[in-house]
């Protein structure tokens, strides 16, 4: 049965045949039919965000905390332009998203209408793939299709342009099913490539496992294996920043995260391993540091679903493109069926040589009586909200590497973080998209006092939709990391890094309708945070920390893994000692 | 605290490491890419080259099946071997991108290249020019009393041999496709 209606109708019909609930978004001349239609029904619930920026942060929040694609709706010109950031930060740690944007009519394309901007072409270059739909006959195939490409193979944003024409035309609605999309990803991984994986992992003495985002875009059974294989294996596991709860923090294979700021226990494994098995990451620089000095002595192995991301930075000896779930099934089987051989010796000493380096306690700080050290704040945090329904969001900062240090993740889709973009702003939006998935749950943004400031103006929305967000910031007064690369690396030039003029975060609180809680005492702190819990509604928590605090372990760019810095070298430097 | 000493020359100043890790031997390919002709594409291709900092030394574009929807682009890149890599797996991963061959890797290819040459001259040199075009089976597609426009077709090298000796003749103008290229043997 064909059925007949306007475009923009069939943008409400694909979102709720495509199984959307919420969608994120701000309204202007070039999307007014289809709001029109958002307005006549109440399947889908618009949350109207107040900057489109954050609408796509939202809707990053909503999709990484959900495991489902997000949806964001914007209008033409400085609506899409607007989104530009969000979907590059989608786009770099491979968020599914679909965005809508409006546009001027097919007939004034080109002529410089008002709020006409190229937005497929501007948006290229920051999305996976996007469309403009210049017949209705052909958008509901589109969207099903946009659908599809967001969430398969290695996810990420699609963009669907739609001329204000296309949206009042009548033309067919074409049912979800029958999509018949070109765009099929391999999913499976090459036997061969998993058989010669299980005889190095049979042989190793000192193996690692090094696992990404990629664990947790391909869903919740990826960890499981994952799980399976460590415990099975006895093999340590260390993840990048995207992909920390994949692995348990509390599992005792467990080494922390790895990276510019991560454990040494972590990087010293990756520097010293003689086999890595690379699972969904993408040997990003934050990541290998100098990449000829880059873990010289193991063999590699890259399990990926996107091919480009393999060898691209560095060599690897088994190359496995697939779905990271499949392949690990597949790899447990084969590894199972062989007999679960592993090195039990040099695994044994392997081990002792972490224990070692863990004895290092490289997150050791120095604590104080009189100020919070921004550790500490975390600390406390993490005790009191463990075992709690909780969802951690974060700006960029040092505030974001603590949090990470600090905060142990059990299962996957509990952190959100703007990894590979690094995006002060996303943290606040963030977590309003995740607040909305998870309406009973605890959702705290751990945020700095600069980033935070970026979205602000989200106040509005988390008031609007009675969203109980907890806008934890660990308040330095600094543009922390930048302040602590101009210390260490630029003669202690502090070139535009103090946050000045900074409001009275109580008061701007109260000014949209929100509590303020101001802590500057340790001894006060667990009393402020469990205020913060228990308290029904959104929370500014202003935790003003230690302003000078640097973040460590720290591997300064172009160093190997083996010459981190940590906190006890920073001494050694103030009295004199070079770096070489 | 005071700043860290970094010995000069090295990149620790920076937020990235700023020695690159590749090595430099350079290679010549030539990749034939199937799309699907959708509005675009041809965009993404080259933006992707751009983006990268990927070259390009040419590149031709056509439908090759109308019912299909399907294009063929052929490229003729250039960079190390671990680039060229990159450059596949790349292409690959557009979504409109439904082929990549690496016409260079996978055993022998034939290229060609259409040339359009407009020489203008009078007398000997007019006569000279007429005898190389026999010589390279140049076609005479346009002439007036004073020119010749010729076709010719070939590799990229013949092509350039025959601008080459076009040049002092009175070569006015020329117009080059790009290169076409297709696998050899039955597959
Ligand atoms: C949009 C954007 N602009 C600039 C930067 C560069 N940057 C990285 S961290 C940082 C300072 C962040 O300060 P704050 O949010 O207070 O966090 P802190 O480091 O103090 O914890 C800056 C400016 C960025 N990551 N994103
Ligand atoms: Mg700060």
């Amino acid at each position: 049965m064909s059925r007949q209606m306007t475009g923009a109708k069939m943008v409400v019909q694909a979102l709720k045949d495509q199984g959307v609930d919420t969608i994120f978004g701000y309204p202007g001349g070039a999307v007014l039919p289809i709001y029109d239609e958002i307005f006549q029904q109440n399947e889908i619930q618009h949350i109207l965000v107040r900057h489109e920026q954050a609408a796509i942060h939202a809707a990053e929040g909503y999709a990484r905390s959900t495991g489902k694609p997000g949806v964001a709706l914007v209008t033409s010109g400085p609506g899409a332009t607007n989104a530009v950031t969000g979907l590059t930060d989608a786009l770099m740690d491979s968020i599914p998203l679909i965005v809508f944007s409006g546009q001027v009519p097919t007939f004034m394309i080109g002529s410089d209408a008002f709020q006409e901007a190229d937005t497929v072409g501007i948006t290229r270059p920051c999305t996976k793939h996007n469309w403009l739909v210049k017949d209705t006959e052909t958008l509901s195939t589109t969207i099903h299709e946009a659908f599809h490409v967001a969430t398969s193979g290695r996810p990420g944003p699609v963009l669907i342009d739609i001329p204000k024409d296309v949206q009042f035309a009548t033309g067919n609605y074409t049912e979800k099913t029958k999509l018949k999309s070109k765009y099929q990803p391999q999913v499976k991984g090459s036997i061969e490539g998993i058989n010669d994986l299980v005889k190095l992992m049979e042989k190793a003495k000192r193996p690692v496992f090094y696992t990404g985002g990629g664990v947790i875009n391909s869903g919740p059974a990826a960890s499981q294996l994952l799980r399976e294989l460590v415990e099975a294996t006895g093999f340590p596991i260390t993840s990048t920043l995207m992909g920390l709860g994949a692995y348990p923090a509390s599992g005792k294979a467990w080494l922390g995260m790895l990276g510019m700021h991560g454990l040494y226990e972590a990087n010293m494994a990756m520097h010293d391993c003689d086999l890595m098995i690379n699972i969904g990451a993408r040997f990003d620089d934050r990541i290998t540091g100098r990449v000829d000095a880059f873990s010289p002595k193991s063999k590699k192995a890259h399990i990926d679903i996107d091919a480009s991301s393999i060898n691209k930075i560095i060599h690897v000896d088994i190359p496995i493109v697939g779905d990271v779930a499949h392949v690990l099934e597949d790899l447990l089987k084969v590894w199972k069926s062989r007999g679960r051989v592993t090195e039990k010796e040099g695994l044994d000493k392997w081990w002792k040589q972490i224990n070692e380096w863990r004895a290092v306690r490289c997150l050791a700080y120095k604590n104080s009586e009189t100020t919070i050290k921004p550790q500490y704040a975390l600390e406390r945090l993490e005790a009191l909200t463990k075992g709690m329904d909780r969802y951690i969001t974060t700006e960029v900062g040092q505030h974001q590497m603590w949090a990470a240090q600090f905060l142990g993740f059990e299962d996957p889709n509990r952190w959100m973080t703007s990894g590979g973009l690094g995006t002060m702003g996303y943290g606040f939006p963030a977590s309003i998209g995740v607040q909305l998935a998870h309406p009973d749950a605890l959702v705290v943004n751990v945020a700095g006092e600069a980033s935070w400031l970026m979205n602000m103006q989200e106040m509005g929305t988390a008031i609007q939709y009675k969203l109980p967000v907890k806008q934890f910031i660990l308040n330095n007064e600094r543009l922390g990391m930048v302040r602590q690369w101009q210390q260490l690396l630029h003669g202690e030039r502090y070139s535009s890094s103090w946050s000045e003029a900074l409001p009275d975060f109580v008061k701007l609180a109260e000014a949209f309708g929100a509590k303020g809680i101001l802590c500057s005492d340790p001894k006060d702190l667990d009393d402020a945070i469990m205020e913060m819990i228990n308290y029904d509604g959104p929370v500014i928590f202003d935790c003003l920390v230690e302003k000078h605090e640097n973040c460590f372990p720290m591997i300064p760019s172009g160093k190997p893994h083996n010459e981190m810095l940590l906190a006890a070298d920073a001494d050694a430097f103030a009295s004199g000692a070079a770096l070489v | 605290m005071s700043a860290l000493r970094i010995k000069k020359g090295s990149s620790s100043h920076s937020a990235y490491d700023l020695r690159s890790n590749f090595g430099d031997e350079i290679e010549r390919h030539t990749l034939a890419v199937t799309v699907v002709n959708e509005p675009g594409v041809l965009a993404r291709v080259i933006g992707l080259f751009s983006g990268r900092g990927y070259n390009i030394e040419s590149l031709t574009v056509a439908e090759i099946d109308h019912e299909g929807h399907r294009s063929r682009i052929t490229i003729v890149t250039s960079g190390t071997p671990q680039v060229i890599a990159q450059i596949k797996a790349q292409l690959g991963r557009i979504v409109p991108v439904l082929e990549v061959h690496d016409l260079t890797a996978e055993g022998p290819s034939v290229e060609r290249e259409l040339g359009l040459l407009k020489v203008a001259g009078a007398g000997e040199k007019r006569v000279e020019a007429l005898r190389l075009a026999d010589i390279f089976r140049a076609n005479v597609v346009d002439s007036t009393l004073e020119s010749f426009v010729f076709e010719i077709t070939g590799t990229p090298e013949k092509i350039d041999a025959f601008a080459d000796l076009m040049r002092p003749l009175g070569l006015v103008e020329i117009a080059r496709t790009g290169v076409a290229a297709l696998a050899r043997g039955a597959k």
